[in-house]
């Protein structure tokens, strides 16, 4: 496998092989949809998965930091978007203005009647960059007091905050409406790309009108979310061949060794944090307005530990791996589920398992099958002797550079 | 001529618990020289070693190098002002090449971050093709450019060890600080650390050398001080310490 | 003065189910240097199974009292959960003694999570009423109320805590348990098979998470898959609280934490002017974590952990 893709070595037949993998999944929809909506509408989750697993990759796979509560950010960047791209805002100022009157009108004041009115609806070229910069500013607040924990205790901390964020998602609706509580945000903006909403008109069952041809939303969503994975994979590839990459490999391989060396192992941790938070925070931004409302409970732990089943499945550490496991850990439910439950049915005359408890199995084989069989991982990742390196093989060269 | 001292370390107390692990100990390694820390096992070696390098905190002491004070307080920050150790088991990162050992070597004097690495703009470039093509110059200087694309825990133990002292190399240290680099070599292997222990001082570096071996020790350092219970007892050039009765009597037993 | 009485009483109730768990946790990373992650569903398989057997017993044993259908449930539960328990040792955590750190922590949650797929299965998804065998009057004490299940609760935390640390001082199991919890190799130099010890300390812990399993589903009258998790991390954070490894530093972390919550949840209403209310109760035992983490993470007890150097 690892022939096709080897750019240095190969580059004519890496770039090859990945244009037939891009043209794959460009064409994928236009197939699935002979068949409805709903294999197009898992590939959209499925790749909202691998940007959440991308991230995640960074901060375990990458720094060797298990963070249990990565949910969160996927939280915090779905319901940033709740508050700024749905009614929801108006919400929020009428609930102080009727709690804290003093605040609230200071509020009013500043916003406007327009939004006290309708709420904030700000456009996806807004949302996605704050949605990174906010979700990364509190991946840093996270990992400042959880930098000098050891791995198992770093595991609870960080869920203990994730379940925090639960927490208050869930009962930030008293005394001042934040967030709605229980039922969640509604009625959040779809993505408006040049004026088109990717949600299709009003009426139109969902469709996109694009003149000369019409566009299912999921598949409109499909190409957004596909265009955006490739934008963080690119990101991701490039963090791994870096001075920062190599400095968080380094940190996860031997720490004080790393020290040693004069990495400022707290920085550089903050960083996985924070681009780790970012993925998850575009993540989440897009999952709002695709599905249109947010609610606490897309944001359980069970959540944090798919997205960690996922990495662990494809191979820490390993770019391709993490995204072959995503879109197993994804798809692969749902795959079942269409396939499963006739076979009970016409077996046992109901379904005896259903498709949630098939997706826990699921995960919870994943990660101790794995661990235990294949610690690396589906696609782990291939060995330095293994990959040729031009630079290597050749003898040195002198390159001018004095020593001492 | 004054000759210049790289590190100049006075009045080092360390206890832990009940234990006085260090006391008063010091010393001052001029530039160019190779100086030995010796001493029988439990003396105290390796933790003024942590101590110097910022692993531990010392209850006191004053620390210079290359005649600024400097603070070690973080290992990090212990490196950035000019101090690389190696240590006494291996710590390599063993998932890396050797090649990308040595180039985290060079993280300390580099500067990219993440918007570099994104963005690969000209300055970005330049610097990742400098930190490569230094490390690869390390590794033929240490003599195993042929394994730069080894995966490191798959090196023999003698090249884990130069791997080892190429990539502390790499942060271009004013002192070069080796805990016990012939640990578990044979004689073969000793021979060829020594050369290039040589070789490194011909290059004007000065390294401190904590080692067990004295046959090598005394053939190669230039001065060196001598640790027992974690207090000084003899300081001076080999030939002299090696006939320091306070020395024999340390390494070979007697009243304690 | 009463509510203050009645929470003291609720948190002493709720700690000493927190102090059972937390021994659990406790001794397992005392020996083993790992948080047994599934230890939570090991508390909620105690419940399922006690439930079930009540279930039975209600209908063939009626007249028996209260108590001593109570002490069936219990005693056949502890078996079934000391199986899990080991079983998980054996399969999930011995093979990875030597793997890097994040390896047993990874497949901890994994069997977490297949264990609460299979009480889904078995049990269902919707929460059980679990049968109410003990009478129901609550006795009056110094203004407060308590239910004759929380009497109960209290007698039995106390009787098995007194149990575990006359085990552990007094006898040679105990010893032993001690020297590997100390340092395993010297233990094993000294005739110690660990590996016996450390299973025995997977058994030991089941059975303390069992009767708080039990008692918790009677105490809250109700049990269900996923029970097990948020009690679980509580008690961990309890026991990080007294000195993880610590078995005093376990039921002192367990008490205090049970008396944190229920104070905290009482009063943070007022404290906060109304802006919190009581439903925040499950943040305390992570903030309680975060900060004894932070500002000393060898907790109030002093953290006694296996020199497995």
């Amino acid at each position: 496998m690892a022939h096709f893709f080897d750019v240095t070595h190969h580059p004519r037949r890496t770039y090859a092989s990945l244009a037939a993998l891009l043209v794959l999944f460009m064409l994928f929809p236009i197939f699935a949809s002979q068949y409805g909506n709903s294999w197009v509408r898992i590939m959209d989750f499925a790749l909202l998965y691998i940007m959440l697993a991308l991230g995640l990759n960074i901060v375990v796979g990458f720094a060797g930091l298990l963070d249990l509560g990565y949910i969160a950010f996927y939280a915090l960047g779905a319901y940033m978007t709740g508050l700024l791209a749905s009614p929801q805002f108006a919400v929020v100022l009428e609930s102080f203005v009727n709690q804290y009157p003093m605040i609230g009108n200071a509020l009013l004041w500043i916003f406007g009647p327009e939004i006290a009115q309708n709420g904030i609806h700000l456009s996806v070229w807004f949302i996605v960059p704050l949605g990174a910069g906010l979700t990364a500013l509190f991946g840093m607040l996270l990992g400042l007091p959880v930098l000098k924990l050891r791995g198992d205790y770093l595991a609870i901390v960080t869920l203990g905050f994730g379940e925090i964020i639960r927490i208050f998602m869930n009962n930030l609706n008293a005394p001042v409406n934040i967030t709605n509580g229980p039922q969640g945000i509604n009625l959040i903006d779809p993505i408006r790309i040049f004026g088109v909403s990717l949600a299709g008109k009003p009426g139109s069952n969902a469709t996109l009108d694009l003149g000369w041809f019409t566009l299912p939303s999921v598949n409109a969503y499909y190409y957004l979310f596909l265009l955006l994975c490739i934008a963080i994979i690119f990101i991701t590839i490039r963090l791994q061949h870096s001075r920062l990459g190599r400095a968080w490999v380094a940190i996860r391989e031997d720490e004080i060794a790393a020290k040693a060396m004069g990495i400022n192992t707290r920085n550089i941790k903050l960083l996985a944090f924070a681009m780790g938070a970012s993925f998850g925070g575009v993540s989440g931004a897009m999952f709002a307005s695709f599905q249109g409302f947010v609610s606490p409970e897309s944001f359980s732990l069970m959540e944090s530990i798919a997205v960690l089943a996922m990495v662990v499945l494809g191979g820490m550490g390993h770019v391709p791996g993490v995204i072959l496991g995503a879109i197993i850990l994804a798809a692969l439910p749902e795959v079942l589920r269409h396939t499963v439950a006739p076979v009970q049915m016409a077996v046992f005359g109901k379904v005896l398992i259903d498709a949630e408890v098939l997706r826990q199995l699921l995960y919870g084989l994943a990660m101790v099958m794995i661990v235990l069989y294949r610690p690396a991982g589906l696609w782990p990742a291939p060995l330095h002797e293994d990959r040729p390196d031009p630079d290597v093989d050749k003898p040195a060269k002198a390159t001018g550079v004095v020593a001492a | 001529m004054s000759e210049q001292i790289i590190l100049n370390i006075a009045g080092v107390n360390k206890r832990f618990g009940g234990l006085q692990a260090l006391s008063n100990v010091g010393l001052k390694i001029p530039k160019g020289q190779i100086y030995g820390l010796i001493g029988p096992n439990g003396a105290g070696k390796t933790t003024f070693f942590n101590v110097i390098t910022g692993l531990y905190q010392a209850d006191s002491g004053t620390f210079e190098l290359g005649g600024e004070p400097y603070s070690p307080s973080a290992p990090h920050e212990v490196a950035k002002a000019g101090i690389a150790r190696t240590f006494q088991n291996i710590r390599l990162f063993n998932e890396m090449s050797a090649l990308e050992n040595v180039m985290v070597g060079r993280h300390v004097r580099t500067h990219q971050g993440p918007l570099g690495a994104v963005l690969r703009h000209k300055a970005a470039r330049q610097e990742e093709a400098e930190i490569r093509a230094r490390a690869l110059e390390l590794l033929e200087f240490v003599g195993i450019r042929q394994f730069a694309n080894r995966t490191s825990r798959h090196l023999s133990y003698g090249d884990q060890r130069r791997l080892e002292i190429a990539r502390a190399l790499a942060t271009d240290p004013k002192l070069l600080a080796l805990d016990e680099p012939a640990a578990g070599m044979n004689a073969t292997e000793k021979l060829g650390l020594r050369e290039l222990l040589v070789k490194i001082k011909n290059e004007g570096r000065t390294i401190l050398l904590i080692e067990h071996d004295v046959k090598l020790v005394m053939g190669l350092c230039d001065q060196m001080t001598v640790l027992d219970y974690g207090k000084p007892i003899a300081q001076g050039i080999p030939s002299v310490v090696q006939k320091d009765p306070a020395v024999i009597e340390a390494y070979l037993g007697g009243a304690h | 003065m009463d509510t203050f009485i009645q929470q003291i009483i609720n948190g002493m109730v709720l700690g000493s189910m927190y102090a059972l768990i937390a021994l659990g946790y406790t001794m397992v990373y005392g020996v083993l240097n790992l948080i047994n992650f599934a230890h939570g569903e090991v508390l909620m398989i105690g419940a399922m199974i006690a439930l079930t057997l009540l279930k039975y017993v209600q209908i063939y044993l009626p007249d028996l009292p209260g108590v001593v259908k109570l002490l069936i449930a219990i005693l056949g539960a502890i078996p079934v959960c000391v199986i899990v328990n080991v079983v998980i040792e054996r399969i999930a955590y011995r093979p990875l003694r030597n793997a890097p750190r994040l390896a047993p922590l990874i497949t901890a949650i994994g069997v977490s999570i297949l264990l609460q797929t299979f009480a889904m299965m078995i049990w269902g998804r919707s929460p059980i009423p679990f049968p109410q065998v003990m009478p129901s009057d609550p006795i009056h004490i110094a203004g407060a109320l308590i239910s004759p299940t929380q009497v109960m609760l209290l007698a039995l935390a106390a009787i098995s805590m007194v149990g575990l640390v006359l085990l552990v001082e007094r006898t040679r199991l105990g010893r032993a348990m001690r020297a590997t919890a100390e340092n395993p190799r010297i233990a094993g130099l000294m005739g110690v098979d660990s590996n016996r010890i450390i299973v025995m300390t997977f058994v030991i812990g089941a059975a303390l998470a069992a009767v708080a399993g039990v008692m918790w589903g009677a105490n809250y009258s109700s049990a269900q898959f996923a029970m097990g998790f948020v009690p679980g991390l509580k008690a961990f954070s309890a026991a990080v609280l007294g000195g993880i490894g610590n078995i005093y530093g376990a039921m002192l972390g367990g008490i205090l934490l049970g008396l944190i919550e229920s104070l905290g949840a009482g009063y943070i209403g007022d404290l906060t002017g109304g802006f919190f209310g009581s439903n925040y109760q499950d943040i305390f035992a992570f903030v309680v974590l975060i900060v004894v983490l932070t500002l000393r993470p060898s907790g109030i007890m002093g953290e006694r952990v296996a020199d497995r150097a």
